[in-house]
């Protein structure tokens, strides 16, 4: 979800996707979709010949983007955001 | 394609993870290759969404990440391939597990692993894979000196040629 960070962070193999935080093979109940992260990270994984390779999957998230925005936020703000909202006021 | 790794990230958290660069410490690659088959390597799964089973395990101490923010609970559990998803619950704090809860495949594919095993995609599963919560004391103290090992010594048991980490 965050490759950026992976490939920052030093990961050696990386697979990206965009999706919202809390669904890295993708949305419940559509096991096409996450057949279609689970098998690159597998060829990633034992096929990557080199350190820091990275490929992105190409799937579009199927809600949209404000809608999606909000539904993966927990419904109380985690402890270290609260206090982070706190701090700024 | 190139995936935009802040789509979903509320615009004022981009600076706390953006141009972070390695943690002190881990600036050298490290590179394990991977000498086997894909058909015939064993293959575990981690996620960092916070999994455990209500009937048998403790949830992840969240009341205690609730009194000091900046603590994430480092334990782990391990969780059988063959759960029933009624019994996998969520403790993290930081998402919405309301999908995870109704198909925890989207954090932790077991199922989908095992299918992929009988296709000869892999050669197997361990039969049974790891959860951790993926929200830790910045140092990562707790992490290295005592999560890590345990993980590693696990897998060795679990005879894994290979581990997928995904990220919550």
């Amino acid at each position: 979800m965050m490759p950026a960070v992976a490939e920052e962070r030093r990961a050696p193999r990386i697979v990206g996707v965009e999706f919202p935080f809390g669904h890295a093979f993708g949305m419940p109940g559509d096991k096409s979709m996450q057949r279609r992260i689970l098998e690159p990270a597998l060829r990633v994984l034992a096929g990557a010949t080199a350190f820091g390779t990275r490929v992105d999957i190409d799937i579009e998230w199927p809600v949209p983007l404000r809608e999606a925005y909000k539904a993966w936020q927990p419904k109380e703000p985690s402890p270290i955001v609260r206090k982070f909202l706190e701090t700024r006021g | 394609m190139i995936v935009d790794s802040y789509r979903f990230l509320p615009r004022s958290f981009r600076p706390i993870y953006e141009g972070r660069g390695p943690f002190p410490g881990e600036e050298s690659p490290v590179w394990a290759p991977f000498a086997k088959r894909l058909g015939a390597s064993r293959i575990a799964l981690l996620t960092s969404a916070g999994l455990y089973l209500k009937s048998s395990q403790p949830p992840f101490d969240v009341a205690r990440e609730q009194d000091n923010p900046e603590w994430g609970d480092p334990s782990w559990r391990s969780i059988p391939a063959g759960a029933d998803p009624a019994d996998i619950a969520v403790a993290h704090l930081h998402i919405n597990d309301q999908d995870i809860r109704a198909d925890p495949e989207i954090v932790l594919p077991a199922r989908l692993l095992e299918q992929l095993a009988s296709e000869g995609v892999v050669g197997s599963a361990t039969s049974e894979h790891l959860s951790v919560m993926g929200y830790q004391d910045r140092s990562l103290e707790g992490w290295r000196q005592e999560t890590l090992p345990k993980l590693i010594k696990w897998l060795g048991h679990q005879q894994a040629d290979g581990v997928i980490l995904a990220p919550a």
